[in-house]
């Protein structure tokens, strides 16, 4: 194996450095000491202060974490049918069913589900259809996570259960369901951090009935930009971080699902 | 579903089986039936309805007095009716193409660090790629509007740059370049992880057989790493033109008020002037673009012999 050279180590440095730097500039701001993202005056914890008293950035913090935690529990237990399922069984439009959502413009989902709560449910929107909207969009992430972890395990384990008398529902409690737990985990993990980040499809499906931390950033980057923005953005990173090392520590197939 | 055959699988499903298979399908088919099939039906249902009168649909079936009501194809004449329209679509596929064709050059040198390194650190160098984009979308694009701000380092050193050369200053701000930046930061690590993927596979031996055939660093990239690496660029283009080209949020936050592409368009007909029937003929439009791409792109990205 040749060593990369000096050039390619220069150019993906400065890809990395292009990656990190505008991230870096936010968290470097939410301590500045100043209304404007200008330059840096000093240090302070002035804008997390703020945060932690905004009322509205408190509500929206408490549905986002609702939102997330409905929506990936169903989405797990939907999901992992869907990923058992698409294994197991030859369906040929379970697939497409499952992974068009994730793989399609994020605003086609968004306005399809606005026009179908609104016509021909009658829904009021809310904090229900951004819920069902959420779900919908992470079965297939978590459905994915399953579905590679099944494939790497030994059919001859569920022929064994099988032979020594177990019913499908014995199979699925005392030997898929303990081996395919991690990928679940993950899955479960991965959507609550996607349904937590979802700004498109919440802004279609959310009116005016409930607001997101999304929905929340967006309507003071478009307002007003103080750098509250940036305290909040600070502490949505961090928690996202701790998300993603979670569920890639959980399932090592995990990175595989996502890319 | 290729991979389903590597395992046999019994010749019947046992009758507790066929049982189990509707209990496990059921539930997720149900759901996504109800939640994503039927609304996009409902959609195309809607691109051939009237707008109704205070917003939303026109009913189908004759009601009172009103005389828009039943299918037509007026929202599909009003689209090819005005070039604005068409121009907006084609600009969008610039962008598109643009974002694909800047994230590709900028993803190639990361990706081949990544595929060359050993075990340990290449799963510290994906890590380092997966870290930043999980980070809120909207927050990497605020990012954006901090570096691009006109009191920051960047505008002001390309102002007096611009200046010295006796031009008008520029804003970098809510501007098309903002928009490509937007574009290829939020989509950069679809375009990296694929390709790394590709580029982790290939036998390092294959270049040292170049190597010794006299072949020049050049010859070796372009006539060997190049082309056996098309599968990731392609699946890679995938992932950033599709969403690129839907994209309302980052014209949005970043462009300016003439930096309108196809998502904003369709934004505004639900959300702005609210004419439902149209912002669904844009949808559906967008479906059909989508779809055509997606089969090139699977089309393009099958190895041919030859390659193998």
């Amino acid at each position: 194996m040749t060593r990369p050279s000096p050039w390619l180590l220069l150019a993906a440095g400065l890809v990395y450095a292009f990656l990190y730097l505008p991230l870096a500039i936010v968290v470097a701001y939410s301590f500045n000491d100043s209304r404007l993202n200008a330059e840096w005056v000093g240090f302070t914890l002035d804008w997390y202060r703020t945060l932690f008293n905004d009322g509205e950035m408190l509500l929206a913090a408490r549905n986002s974490l609702l939102i997330a935690f409905t929506a990936s529990l169903s989405a797990t237990v939907l999901g992992t049918l869907a990923g058992m399922a698409m294994h197991r069984y030859r369906f040929r439009f379970l697939p497409f069913l499952v992974i068009t959502p994730v793989a399609m413009p994020e605003i086609l989902l968004g306005v399809s589900l606005l026009v179908f709560f609104l016509q021909a449910l009658h829904l009021t929107l809310g904090m229900v259809s951004v819920i069902l909207a959420h779900i919908t969009f992470s079965i297939g992430f978590v459905a994915i996570v399953v579905r590679v972890r099944l494939h790497g395990l030994d059919e001859k384990i569920f022929e064994a259960a099988r032979d020594l008398g177990a019913t499908p529902w014995q199979t699925f409690r005392w030997v898929t369901f303990p081996l395919i737990l991690p990928a679940m985990a993950a899955g479960m993990l991965m959507a609550f951090a996607l349904s937590l980040d979802d700004f498109v499809i919440t802004f279609f499906t959310a009116g005016v009935g409930v607001s997101t931390l999304p929905l929340q950033i967006y309507s003071m980057i478009k307002i007003a930009v103080t750098p509250e923005v940036n305290a909040v953005s600070t502490l949505l990173m961090l928690l996202t971080l701790v998300l993603v090392i979670a569920a890639s520590r959980l399932d090592k197939t995990f990175m595989k699902g996502a890319a | 579903m290729s991979r389903t055959e590597a395992h046999p699988e019994p010749p019947a499903l046992a009758p507790g089986e066929v049982r189990t298979r509707w209990i496990v399908s059921t539930p997720p088919i149900l759901f996504l039936s109800l939640f994503f099939l039927a609304p996009f039906l409902i959609v195309l249902l809607a691109s051939f309805q009237y707008p109704g009168e205070f917003g939303g649909l026109a009913p189908l079936l004759a009601q009172g007095d009103s005389p828009d009501h039943g299918l037509t194809w007026e929202n599909y004449q009003f689209f090819f009716s005005d070039t604005l329209f068409a121009e907006i679509f084609l600009k969008s596929f610039l962008v598109a193409a643009l974002s694909t064709l800047l994230c590709l050059v900028m993803a190639y040198p990361v990706a081949w660090l990544i595929a060359r390194s050993p075990k340990g650190r290449r799963d510290l160098l994906v890590l380092l790629v997966i870290l930043p984009f999980a980070s809120n979308f909207l927050i990497r694009v605020y990012a954006w509007m901090i570096i691009l701000g006109p009191q920051q380092a960047l505008a002001q050193g390309v102002n007096w740059v611009l200046s010295a050369l006796g031009q008008e200053p520029v804003n970098l701000l809510f501007s098309p370049f903002a928009v490509l930046v937007g574009m290829v930061y939020v989509h950069l690590p679809f375009m990296i992880l694929p390709l790394a993927t590709n580029l982790e596979k290939h036998d390092p031996l294959w270049l040292d057989a170049a190597r010794d055939l006299g072949a020049t660093s050049w010859q070796r990239f372009w006539r060997v790493t190049w082309p056996l690496s098309l599968p990731g660029v392609f699946a890679g283009s995938a992932l950033v033109f599709i969403p690129v080209l839907g994209m309302f949020a980052i014209p949005d936050i970043l462009g300016g008020t003439r930096d309108m592409l196809i998502g904003n368009l369709i934004k505004d007909q639900f959300l702005g002037v609210r004419d439902w029937p149209f912002g669904a003929t844009l949808s559906i439009l967008l479906t059909l673009a989508v779809l055509g791409l997606a089969g090139l792109a699977t089309w393009a990205g099958k190895p041919r012999r030859g390659h193998d």
